[in-house]
């Protein structure tokens, strides 16, 4: 394969396999915007991954079929939306300390998918999943029309949402209410803005987002289900965020540095170049922990009162 | 008061196991099974006979040892989120050792393959506090990353260089190390039974962590740190050593859960050893109180947990991934129940609610009332 095969490869590859971190990542960005670490990200993120592959697992007749997929995207995110809930229950109301309520929450959702996949559906099974969607015109593109023109469209979806959040998080009052319960929560609080209202509604935005990016990884990526399909990729949302520096087009661009890395990784495999292939799984993750010691100063950029439960009844 | 204080408590602390049983029991309702029978299993399925007693307090060691680190690095204000992957760095230091040094005698050898799981660990757990004291990485972030490697590395060695060289004769190339010299074996407590001298040097170090944390200056300093840095800054304490210094205890307790694991145990590496004792290390130490005193029976109840979940499959049809579901809602339940363990003024709402009950003529009658 020459070179320019191969870097076709990785970056057509790399897109969609961006897809998912991208979806979880911007929502975390939008908890972490309003001063709450979901760790639990990865959880919710398992839990969408499993009720998205229901429906299609299940639907083999009837009127509903060719739906499946659409309802197994809409469950995903009804219960992101609930378990963002339940870790606002906990973490806002209970002002509980997030980074060990995340990791229940992470445990909780893992389990749970477990436990139902084990008894419902019993081994990894495959499904047709959502097939690719070429945009008419613009994918037949040379070069650039497979890369970034021939995917699915939940796709198209995502790399849409990025725009979208910029504008809901800095163009509208609801961005600025995110933003300002994050930084200075007291402030926003004798400003007449209900803190813990607006902390519940940012968990509900990330939770539904991290749900949808399980199910992507479901439905659209890997075609299956199985225990440990989202094997740490909420955890590395988390941290995108933080490479990101919050803001969502450097989300983006870490979630597809991120992406090209591992898919560079694939094909130094397939390019049959020795090199263990425990290492090459080990990768990511270690690129997550340098990147984020090179981001210190970002912590400067990052919100305010990320992590600190806001009580409206304690003086300072 | 102090009694009500101490009812109270309970209460809560009650309550909050109940939700979190409640949950349990929706997951449990949703795959078809009985939830009473389920959580009876958990609780006595394993205390049927002195076998299974035995099995319960082996699950309790590495979760001793486990919740001891954790507590030493949540107390200082760093959260350990990456026992898992210490206890593998700490069976692999241990097993090396063992296996280059088989002929010292016992009194010398088992002693310093101890020491080298627990140095496994530390180091292991050290790189997780170094970058935090001085780059100001997420600590959470940085332990579950290195979870994640720590897993993949185990796995190399074990396939690759560790390998027992007997699987690559016969093929078969089961992931395993060759069998420790059993110079490096933990005698047994009970024979007959697989409980280890492990559990001894387990409540040995917890009352030595009780020492350590509550009645030496160093332990102090630590938990000033964890309580309030900056004050603790303020009193010429340095907050970046103590929490090196905290992670790297925590990643030794852990890395010694892995080296007891596999010396008293397993006697080879093997995959799968820890199986969520990192994890399940966490639960141990929050519902222990964070204190080692509170940590063994909260251990013990842990470990009958885990062996009950096992058992679930077989006579109620609850898959035992049970267990992390149930792990999950413990936890997220008793962090919520902080906020009411410490909280004065839901304290006094709740001793004016049971007061009206109690005596209701200490209440100062309205007048022109009762109709």
């Amino acid at each position: 394969m020459n070179s320019g095969g191969m870097l076709y490869n990785i970056l057509s590859l790399g897109v969609p396999f961006s897809v998912a971190l991208m979806l979880a990542s911007l929502g975390e960005m939008f908890n972490q915007r309003a001063g709450v670490f979901n760790l639990g990200c990865e959880g919710i993120m398992c839990m969408g991954a499993f009720l998205a592959f229901l429906p299609s697992f299940y639907l083999k007749a009837g009127p509903l079929v060719p739906y499946a997929n659409l309802i197994g995207f809409i469950i995903a995110m009804a219960a992101g939306i609930l378990l963002g809930l339940l870790f606002a229950l906990v973490t806002v109301t209970f002002r509980a300390d997030q980074g060990i309520a995340g990791i229940g929450l992470q445990l909780f959702g893992w389990g749970v998918a477990g436990v139902l996949f084990r008894h419902f559906v019993g081994g990894v099974t495959s499904l047709d999943g959502v097939a690719a969607w070429p945009v008419p015109g613009l994918s037949r593109i040379p070069y650039l029309g497979g890369i970034l023109f021939n995917h699915t469209p939940m796709a198209y979806i995502a790399f849409m949402l990025v725009p979208a959040s910029w504008y809901l998080l800095y163009k509208t009052a609801w961005g600025l209410k995110v933003r300002a319960v994050g930084t200075a929560p007291r402030a926003a609080d004798s400003m007449g803005i209900n803190v813990n209202r607006v902390r519940y509604q940012a968990l509900m935005v990330g939770g539904a987002m991290a749900g949808l990016g399980g199910a992507y990884l479901t439905l659209c990526q890997a075609r299956m289900f199985a225990d440990d399909l989202v094997a740490g990729r909420g955890f590395i949302a988390v941290a995108l965020v933080y490479f990101g520096r919050w803001s969502p087009v450097g989300i983006m661009g870490g979630a597809l540095l991120f992406s090209f890395a591992q898919t560079l990784q694939l094909s130094i495999q397939v390019g049959g170049i020795k090199f263990p292939y425990e290492f090459a799984v080990m990768l990511p993750y270690v690129l997550v922990i340098i990147v984020l010691s090179l981001a210190r100063k970002a912590r400067m950029r990052g919100p305010a009162q990320l992590g600190i439960p806001f009580n409206r009844e304690m003086r300072y | 008061m102090n009694k009500f204080k101490l009812a109270y408590s309970t209460g809560v602390v009650l309550l909050a196991v109940f939700c979190a049983m409640a949950v349990g029991a929706i997951v449990i309702k949703a795959v078809g099974a009985s939830p009473m029978l389920t959580y009876l299993t958990i609780v006595t399925g394993p205390v049927q006979d002195l076998f299974g007693v035995t099995e319960v307090l082996v699950r309790a060691v590495p979760l001793i040892l486990v919740a001891l680190g954790i507590a030493i690095s949540f107390r200082s204000g760093i959260i350990n989120i990456g026992a898992e992957g210490q206890i593998l760095m700490g069976i692999l230091a241990a097993t090396a050792t063992a296996l280059a040094l088989p002929g010292l005698p016992k009194i010398v050898l088992l002693p310093l393959v101890l020491l080298a799981g627990a140095i496994g660990g530390g180091l292991w757990a050290g790189i997780a506090g170094v970058l935090r004291a001085k780059l100001g990485v997420n600590e959470i972030l940085s332990t579950v990353m290195l979870n994640y490697i720590a897993a993949q590395f185990y796995t190399f060695l074990l396939r690759g260089p560790m390998i027992d060289p007997g699987e690559l004769e016969t093929g078969s190339g089961t992931p395993q190390s060759l069998r420790l010299p059993e110079n490096a074996w933990l005698g047994r407590l009970i024979p007959e039974t697989r409980l280890h001298m492990g559990l001894v040097l387990a409540l040995v170090l917890a009352v030595a962590v009780y020492f350590l944390l509550w009645r030496t200056t160093w332990g102090l300093r630590l938990r000033a740190a964890g309580a309030e840095a900056k004050a603790a800054r303020y009193a010429g304490i340095s907050v970046d050593r103590s929490l090196i210094v905290a992670m790297l205890f925590a990643g030794a307790f852990a890395g010694l859960a892995g080296a007891v694991e596999v010396t008293g145990v397993h006697h080879r590496a093997i995959e799968g050893i820890s199986s969520g004792y990192g994890f399940a290390g966490i639960v141990v130490a929050l519902f222990g109180g964070l204190h080692p005193a509170g940590i063994v029976p909260a251990a013990v109840f842990f470990g009958l947990l885990l062996v009950g979940a096992d058992m679930t499959q077989r006579t109620a049809g609850v898959p035992a991934n049970m267990i992390l579901v149930l792990q999950g809602v413990i936890i997220l339940a008793i962090v919520s129940a902080k906020m009411y363990l410490n909280n004065a003024y839901a304290q006094e709402r709740v001793a004016k609610f049971f007061a009206r009950f109690k005596a209701p003529s200490v209440e100062p009658m309205k007048p022109g009332g009762q109709s």
